[in-house]
């Protein structure tokens, strides 16, 4: 207990001193997330949406295996993305691998199903109640799909900060493309996964507290600005 | 190019609509004139909302055909020259005045004349004041007057309303009903079912009772209400509870 007590001692210093080490590892940590969900939700919302209007041969498997991707293993991901981008895979020429952008190549495949499929879902249920609207007014399908995106924008939200979770918790896919090398793809998770297993717990917590903290922040800001919206927006 | 030709009469041609084994709308045959408010009685499941849904285009008849001034649904403009409100209207996350303006952007307005048709269309309906507001604050009675100048702001031929009124107080129904003699003064046919007889006295011209999803009658209101030829319209007129 006395060591638990003096880990977070040190974290505290480490934190109140602003250690540069520690700032570098934060800041990389939100620009593979931030990218990588940003990236997730161009491409998942409007899948999503469309996906939810579209009717064609097929689509019940895809939707099923939309859903089953959203518990998608981390660490399979980076193998996947490992073995895509080294140097002899095909997607070598990119020169990507043990980059941070490897990561957020790696993070958004991980993400875009989950934004995608709840977005499914939740545009899937709000045409059952717009479709005759719409149809009335002459929407077609595609027309459609982005006024429900538009009018679910705020429960939307909710889908990509699922996806953010995802994102900004994940340790599995980025230690494996990224490589956890300091100063260039050393996120906040898996220097708490290396310092860890050396035995500097202080460092390691300390991260967590900043990755706690971010996360509460980062929910904390899109519930005030959701509700601002709402507000506004009726 | 299609600016001078009209979509009436509506003609409906042995019309039947059959789901899970049963004839929701079952051989209906009748024509709408321009002029006169149509409106359509009968009791709950008669089959009303059903009738104008297949007008509209909403949904394909299982039998029987639907032709607007002898043209089909198919044709697009044809489709455009039809508005519909529907007794829950769909009111967009976005303010009044931009409600109004999304059913002109679909039609090919451009932005600068989508925000004057639509500022026209809402002093139509007397919700100039509220453009600014957020549509899904409005009250149900705003709600319906708004869904009219969406439809309104299309320079309708036709206006196919759907129990308007159905879940407005006294109030608001007469400011929704102030609306639809406007658009009636202005020359836009209307064709709008309702369950309230005593709206029905007010409003219709032309009467289409229909009954376990047949049409019983099609005669003049003040006919129908005083001698009406089937006894289930009779009794329906005096009141009496239809099954």
């Amino acid at each position: 207990m006395s060591e638990f007590t003096e880990a977070f001692g040190t974290a505290a210093r480490l934190i109140a001193a602003g250690d540069p080490e520690l700032v570098g590892i934060v800041l990389l940590s939100l620009r593979v997330s931030l990218s990588a969900v940003l990236l997730a939700a161009v491409l998942g919302l409007p899948l999503g949406a469309l996906l939810a209007l579209a009717r064609f041969p097929g689509r019940t498997g895809i939707v099923v295996l939309l859903n089953a991707f959203m518990g998608f293993p981390p660490v399979i991901a980076g193998l996947v993305f490992y073995l895509l981008l080294s140097r002899a895979g095909p997607l070598g020429s990119w020169g990507l691998l043990f980059t941070p952008g490897a990561m957020i190549v790696a993070q958004c495949a991980l993400v875009t199903p989950i934004i995608a499929a709840l977005t499914r879902q939740l545009i899937e249920d709000l045409w059952l109640e717009y479709r005759e609207q719409l149809k009335s007014l002459g929407a077609s399908r595609l027309r459609a799909a982005f006024t429900l995106l538009w009018d679910a924008r705020l429960s939307l939200g909710t889908a990509v900060l699922a996806g953010f979770g995802r994102a900004s918790a994940e340790v599995g896919a980025i230690i494996i493309v990224g490589g956890n090398i300091s100063g260039v793809t050393r996120t906040m998770t898996t220097a708490i996964a290396l310092e860890t297993s050396k035995g500097d717990l202080s460092l390691a917590l300390g991260l967590g507290f900043v990755l706690l903290t971010l996360t509460l922040v980062v929910n904390g800001a899109t519930q005030l600005a959701s509700e601002t919206l709402r507000r506004r927006a009726g | 190019m299609h600016g001078t030709s009209s979509i009436l009469p509506l003609r409906l041609e042995a019309l039947s609509f059959v789901a899970g084994g049963q004839r929701l709308i079952d051989g209906i045959t009748a024509a709408l004139e321009a002029g006169p408010r149509t409106l359509i009685l009968g009791p709950n499941g008669a089959g009303k909302s059903l009738l104008l849904r297949l007008c509209h285009g909403l949904i394909a008849p299982s039998e029987g055909r639907v032709l607007w001034g002898g043209r089909s649904l198919g044709e697009a403009w044809v489709r455009r020259r039809q508005a519909m409100v529907f007794q829950h209207p769909i009111v967009l996350r976005r303010s009044v005045r931009a409600n109004v303006a999304y059913g002109l952007a679909l039609v090919g307005v451009s932005r600068l004349e989508r925000r004057k048709q639509a500022e026209e269309a809402l002093a139509e309906v007397g919700l100039s004041t509220l453009a600014d507001r957020p549509a899904r604050a409005l009250s149900g009675g705003e709600r319906q007057r708004l869904a009219l100048a969406r439809a309104w702001a299309l320079h309708p031929e036709v206006m196919l309303l759907d129990e308007p009124t159905a879940s407005l107080d006294p109030a608001a129904t007469r400011a929704v009903e102030k609306v639809i003699a406007a658009f009636d003064m202005a020359g836009t046919k209307i064709i709008m079912t309702t369950h309230d007889l005593g709206q029905a006295r007010r409003l219709a011209d032309d009467v289409l009772f229909l009954h376990k999803g047949r049409l019983l009658e099609h005669t003049p209101a003040q006919q129908f209400f005083t001698r009406a030829a089937t006894a289930e319209a009779r009794a329906y007129v005096a009141g009496e509870l239809l099954w």
